[in-house]
């Protein structure tokens, strides 16, 4: 049974919590002590409907507004594929919310009102999804019964969104016309629309192909921690450890550490189970080599045949996450991998408007929220990829020296 | 299927072991929470995957309310002397009789919250910087909103409205002297993967999870097993019922139910088959719609 993490974002009217719920009630995940609360406490508020939101919106501000204001996780499975779904709220304030999901995503599922078409907030959701790499959409035009299940409204909405979809660059969209009240096409097949032939949703969740998500061209394993028991019988063991994160690596490849650019072979790749012939991503294991050589947390073992780029000036597209603006001259702990430099924003490009993907040149300071394309100077070189071609060795944050918060996501460009 | 592929449960290994490895990277003095409970067996079952052939690089830490099952104070100690890691026991009734806790009364009482000062304290004479706990996001809403890297301020306090963003794996465990941070490496995990992964890797775990014979009390829908702390209310009566426990805490307030499930085959049969969460049984959680929240503010679990 594989795994398959989708995000999803949107408003209360948009019918999300409805089909989260759907999803999760069809599919035996939400347990009848946790219906029975949520009924009553809809109960309680006055409300006629069962307000689903409630399985999830857990905090105690969230239940008094009505409203998902951080991510929540949430989790189902079928007999196919176990899910995790990153649920974030969908208006323009919390884009930093949406990013946050979007960022382990596989899959993002994009809710289209079949009545209202693509809206600013379908295009929002789409290019952040862009942004961050996720490689399959599903578009959701949901409310196909207060359209009469009509085929040509259907087709409408595909086309307005096929239409904007030559900006973004994601090559697997997919529509699927549902009813999340009704049901149709969600878990079973709708009778109401004969015309569709495509699967539901479900099963397009449980079928999409996402073994070819990962990279396993380039390899790299940034090293995490060095394992090296006090014990007799492993006198000598020096286990490189962390998670694979793309390529293939196998006993006896030529390999290089780098920033410092030593060389040398793979000896054996351990785990507690046994050694194993071959580690790709995301596996985490340990490596020992041939030779003794200096390496640390924050270097990365690599091998010859694909490098990656080592550089202290590092063109990001940045998402920034904290209430204040970058303070002028600011210098920041930057974390990359299991890297961590000292870095500066040297230029500001320019600002992306996330609603139609335009370019603000002269747009003033960064604020909480908005995206900006920078150059960053780091105080010790970087070794990473673009982060098209690898989302692990691609993304970096940037955490403020004095309160230590998360001030912002990066993913890096060339 | 092609060749390079993970299994769900190894994915979700393969996360909590580079979770507890960045713990151990980027913290001086962590510590792994462990209650004797299926899913803090889990958490040390990875753990010692993550450094094998080395054993675990930090101590247990068993927050100890006085009123345990015995059978999961015989299972921890056989643990701790197997993997060889060092045990810290912070005892609740030692915080009541230095007068740092006060019993609660009434007809709820139980030692759950007092956990909270013996936990803190226990933190703060260590010195622990990072507490490893078996929390689930799944389990309970409030913890759906959980970070893998929770920050906890110098009072041991969540702020759960201003969290710091966690992207990608790269954990922020920055903080200042005095503040220290929670950390859940199977926050991805539900109850199934964790009976389905006990399963797999055959993982030892105490003999209250599977079906036995108990006195015990029919009580708010469950069955509070009889012990020395339990005080039987009007019209209730102790019965021999063949049960079993979905979740282990607190003697007093851990509920069992009413199961023929001995082998861990049947454990997962009958969990996959289940209706009810399995904090359902826990009374703590029952207090309000936001109790877990509360608590975890002050620094629960």
């Amino acid at each position: 049974m594989e795994l398959l993490r989708f995000t999803t974002a949107g408003s209360v009217d948009d019918g999300k919590s409805t089909l989260i719920g759907r999803l999760l009630y069809d599919s035996k995940s939400i347990f009848e002590d946790q219906m029975a609360a949520v009924k009553q406490s809809s109960e309680r508020k006055g409300l006629q409907h069962i307000d689903l939101s409630l399985l999830t919106d857990g905090l105690r501000s969230e239940r008094e507004q009505g409203i998902t204001i951080d991510v929540a996780y949430r989790y189902f499975a079928t007999p196919k594929r176990k899910f995790i779904i990153a649920d974030t709220p969908g208006h323009i304030q919390y884009t930093r919310n949406m990013v946050t999901g979007a960022s382990t995503a596989n899959l993002a599922l994009v809710l289209v009102d079949a009545r209202k078409g693509v809206v600013e907030q379908t295009c929002r959701h789409s290019y952040i999804a862009s942004l961050l790499k996720i490689p399959h959409i599903i578009v959701c035009i949901n409310k196909m019964d207060l359209v009469d299940y009509s085929e040509e409204a259907f087709n409408k909405v595909v086309e307005q969104y096929n239409d904007f979809a030559g900006k973004i660059d994601v090559t697997d969209i997919r529509y699927i016309p549902i009813s999340a009240l009704e049901g149709d096409n969600v878990v079973n097949d709708s009778e109401n629309m004969p015309w569709y032939k495509g699967t539901s949703l479900l099963h397009t969740l449980e079928t999409i192909h996402i073994g070819s998500d990962e990279n396993h061209v380039d390899a790299r394993f940034p090293v995490q921690t060095v394992i090296r028991p006090h014990a007799a019988e492993y006198h000598d063991y020096r286990g490189y450890a962390g998670r694979i994160a793309g390529g293939i690596f196998k006993p006896g490849d030529k390999i290089t550490v780098l920033p410092s650019g030593l060389t040398s072979a793979i000896k054996s790749i351990n785990t507690f189970s046994g050694p194993v012939e071959e580690a790709f991503a995301p596996m985490s294991v340990s490596i020992t080599l041939e030779d003794d050589i200096d390496i640390s947390r924050g270097d990365m073992i690599i091998k010859d045949d694909s490098e990656p780029l080592v550089s202290q000036d590092i063109d990001v597209m940045l998402c920034w996450m904290a209430s204040k603006g970058p303070r002028p001259g600011a210098k920041y702990h930057l974390k990359n991998t299991t890297r961590e430099v000292m870095a500066i924003i040297k230029e500001v490009y320019y600002k992306l408007d996330i609603n139609t993907l335009e370019k603000l040149e002269d747009a003033g300071d960064i604020k909480m929220n908005e995206m900006a394309r920078v150059r960053l100077r780091t105080t010790q070189p970087l070794v990473f990829d673009e982060y098209r071609k690898n989302r692990i060795t691609g993304s970096l944050i940037l955490v403020d020296e004095s309160t230590n918060e998360t001030v912002a996501a990066g993913t890096i460009l060339l | 299927m092609h060749k390079y592929y993970l299994t769900h449960l190894q994915e979700l290994e393969s996360e909590a072991i580079y979770v507890i490895r960045e713990v151990v990277a980027q913290f001086d003095r962590p510590a792994i929470l462990f209650s004797g409970g299926k899913d803090s067996i889990v958490v040390t079952h990875l753990a010692q995957k993550a450094f094998w052939p080395a054993k675990i690089p930090m101590p247990l830490i068993h927050i100890d309310t006085g009123h345990n099952f015995p059978e999961t104070m015989e299972f921890r100690d056989k643990l701790v002397d197997r993997l060889g890691v060092q045990l810290i026991v912070g005892s609740v009734q030692e915080a009541i009789d230095k007068g740092r806790a006060v019993e609660e009364s009434g007809i709820n009482a139980s030692r759950n919250e007092l956990q909270i000062v013996s936990l803190l304290d226990t933190i703060e004479h260590h010195k622990i910087d990072a507490a490893i706990g078996g929390a689930r996001r799944d389990e309970e809403k409030a913890r759906s909103k959980e970070r893998f890297f929770s920050h906890r301020d110098e009072f041991g306090q969540w702020d759960p409205k201003n969290q710091r963003p966690e992207l990608w794996n790269i954990f922020n465990g920055r903080k200042r002297m005095g503040e220290h941070f929670r950390v859940f490496p199977i926050s991805n995990w539900t109850e199934m993967d964790i009976w389905n992964y006990i399963l797999q890797e055959n993982i030892a775990i105490p003999s209250l999870y599977f079906a036995h014979n108990r006195e015990a009390v029919y009580r708010d829908g469950t069955w509070l097993p009889a012990s020395e702390f339990l005080v039987l209310r009007d019209g209730e009566k102790i019965e021999n019922k063949l049960m079993r426990f979905r979740t282990l805490g607190d003697i007093t307030i851990t509920g069992g139910i009413e199961s023929e499930a001995d082998t861990l085959e049947k454990i997962v049969e009958e969990v996959s088959a289940t209706r009810s969460t399995e904090r359902g049984n826990r009374s703590d959680d029952k207090r309000s719609d936001t109790s877990m929240e509360d608590r975890k503010k002050q620094g629960y679990f």
